[in-house]
């Protein structure tokens, strides 16, 4: 807060869910909306029930399963039975509690950052929280969200509040317009190639300028939610008219004249004009390409139109001895066209790119095309009411018709817990969130790219610049 | 949860020297079909322990409870089955140059010890570890004192989370005694 009293939306949001606050402890923060999944809640209502505590505020959390859920043969149990039991736990604890919950049989499951939105739960200026680092997702409505720790699932369960240290702020000031062929997620991966992994660590970030003003609602979920892949916990962009828009009639949306109170209440939900940040990072949007990682963490991308980096040329020896490590695993050569790497498997979908809008910009590049020899290719929308949406409009049609695996909604394998899973050595062109060493399966190699790139991977069986074809 | 307290402690430690080590590392998902909190110590860097050169498989780091590795430790998913896969497995003290925010706040709430030391100085700890793997560094959360060797340094840590550590309190008995502030809020935005 600077000495005028100027605040920014972080700090507005922060000092209006202030239950309580004294000289050297955290601040105990209200929680609005808490969200709840089948693998990181088990073990905080199982030490609610033992200690003998109730769940304060059941109205408030939501229930979906979706980590490991299978993404086929829904009529049939997950075929795991511990993850079986995970989702069967879930359903249990949210009737016990009285918690809405959305089954997995029920056309409204699916990822959930990707339903909180749609069901019109996540709302401007409201702190909301989920055991899952990819709550930052929702910042794209201008709210506080971050993900939480299962001990602290159990503090909100049980209290409705948070023990918490107020964050240091950052803005991410991107302006100028996309090139043809970029999307949000290649504006994400730039940010965080440039700020490095661990930039926005202690940090809560405001996405400031008119690329993210220009961008759609579904744009800003792509780039709040890998937010996290840069150290922040949150990352908010100001709400506005089309923020609005994307609320307005949604089943949980305020309505009559409780949309017009609201909707004056968020307006107020924005920087004050001379408000400082802690930190301030700026990108010029014109300057982005369509990016690909290479490495080990989200950081290690380049434009598809570069090369594998050669860590010999790397100024920084733990850099270039975390680079090293980075593409023995992935068994790339250093100064190889990533042009010329080819894929075995292309996942499109997970809480960064599994809306309609990302299924559409993959269906124009699959539509009269074909998906490689010898490459399995998997799209796995975000919820059901996605899944039904591209039906209806005929994108499904289009995957199926050039190959692709048409699946049910669930993070699948974006993490690998269901039995979407690489093959050791597999090579992956996919629109999740990380491309750490195992994470969509042991010894899979993956590649972060946007949902467009992705299918031009799928059809030509190697990665391809987007914007040539 | 009502955590063991802690105030001091002398061990070996197991020099881990990579940078960006993330929670996918450190337990892989496949791993976290479990409803319990315990038994994940086994499946502690999986696919690292693969590999036969790898620090954990040196017999003699056997029975360590602290581990000094690179910055930015823990980055990645927020699962809290990570600090308990090295909780299971021992692990009481993790010394870094620098923490990933949701991890280092899991680490507290399951009573580990994340202590922030210059770059320079975890080198040099992690340098003496790796030479001698029977070197021992005291942790003391009283003094916020490492003391190895000769040498002493001292670290910062939120006092509020000290305080919880040392005394092993639980969180949520901590907030409860500001239930009636909760109740107020609660009406206030309720009107």
């Amino acid at each position: 807060m600077t000495d005028t009293g100027s605040r920014t939306i972080v700090e507005k949001i922060w000092d209006e869910h202030v239950v309580h606050s004294a000289p050297g402890e955290p601040d105990l923060l209200y929680v609005d909306l808490h969200l709840a999944h089948e693998v990181t809640s088990p073990q905080a209502f199982e030490a609610l029930r033992v200690a003998g505590r109730s769940v304060r505020r059941p109205d408030l959390t939501v229930a979906v399963p979706d980590h490991n859920v299978p993404t086929h043969n829904r009529h049939l149990p997950a075929k795991d039975p511990i993850s079986q039991k995970q989702i069967e736990t879930l359903r249990r604890n949210a009737q016990e509690h009285g918690i809405l919950h959305f089954d997995i049989v029920d056309e409204r499951q699916g990822i959930v950052h990707v339903i909180g939105p749609e069901q019109g739960l996540t709302q401007p200026g409201m702190v909301i929280v989920c055991g899952d680092s990819h709550t930052s997702t929702h910042g794209a409505f201008g709210a506080l969200a971050f993900g939480i720790g299962t001990s602290e699932v159990e503090h909100v369960l049980a209290t409705q509040t948070l023990q918490q240290r107020r964050p240091k702020t950052m803005a991410v000031e991107v302006d100028g317009d996309l090139s043809r062929g970029v999307t949000p997620k290649d504006v994400i991966l730039q940010i965080i190639a440039e700020a490095g992994v661990d930039g926005g660590t202690g940090h809560a970030v405001e996405y400031r300028g008119t690329t993210f003003a220009n961008m759609s609602m579904e744009g800003r979920m792509t780039v709040c939610n890998m937010t996290i892949e840069f150290g922040a916990r949150a990352g908010l962009v100001p709400p506005d008219d089309v923020t609005f828009e994307y609320l307005e009639g949604r089943p949980y949306a305020p309505t009559g004249s409780g949309w017009d109170e609201a909707v004056a209440r968020w307006r107020s939900v924005v920087t004050d004009p001379d408000a400082t940040f802690d930190s301030t990072f700026r990108l010029d949007a014109t300057t982005i390409a369509p990016r690909v990682t290479w490495g080990t963490t989200p950081a290690q991308s380049v434009s598809v139109d570069s090369a594998v980096p050669n860590p010999d040329s790397m100024p920084d020896d733990s850099v270039a001895a975390a680079a090293r490590r980075a593409l023995e695993y992935m068994a790339l050569e250093p100064d190889v066209p990533i042009t010329e790497i080819p894929v075995d498997v292309v996942f499109i979908g997970s809480c960064t790119n599994s809306r309609i809008e990302d299924l559409r910009a993959a269906a124009a590049v699959a539509r009269g095309r074909h998906v490689a020899s010898g490459v399995r290719a998997l799209v796995v929308p975000g919820s059901g009411l996605i899944k039904a949406q591209a039906e209806k409009e005929g994108l499904a049609d289009v995957f199926i018709e050039a190959g692709f695996e048409w699946r049910d909604a669930g993070c699948s394998m974006c993490l690998a817990m269901n039995d979407d899973v690489l093959e050791p050595g597999q090579r992956c062109a996919s629109t999740s969130n990380r491309n750490f060493q195992g994470r969509q399966g042991p010894g899979g190699r993956t590649h972060l790219v946007s949902p467009a790139m992705a299918a031009a991977a799928a059809v030509n069986g190697h990665f391809a610049d987007v914007r040539e074809i | 949860m009502v955590m063991e307290a802690f105030r001091a402690l002398t061990s070996k430690a197991i020099p881990l020297d990579r940078s960006d080590v993330d929670t996918d590392q450190i337990i892989p998902a496949q791993y976290m079909k479990r409803v319990e909190r315990t038994g994940y110590g086994q499946f502690l860097f999986d696919s690292l322990r693969r590999e036969p050169d790898f620090v954990l498989n040196d017999e003699r780091y056997e029975g360590a409870r602290i581990l000094v590795a690179g910055r930015n430790f823990g980055c990645g998913s927020s699962r809290e089955h990570a600090p308990w896969a090295l909780e299971d497995y021992g692990i009481r003290v993790i010394i870094a140059p620098s923490f990933a925010d949701i991890f280092r706040n899991n680490c507290v709430n399951v009573g580990i010890v994340t202590v922030v030391l210059d770059e320079a100085v975890v080198s040099e700890l992690l340098s003496r570890s790796t030479q001698n793997p029977e070197s021992e560094i005291t942790v003391d959360l009283e003094t916020c004192e490492i003391r190895a060797g000769d040498d002493r340094w001292t670290f910062d840590l939120d006092e509020f989370h000290r305080e919880r550590l040392l005394k092993g309190q639980d969180q949520i008995d901590l907030t409860l005694r500001y239930e009636d502030r909760i109740a107020a809020y609660e009406s206030r935005r309720a009107r």
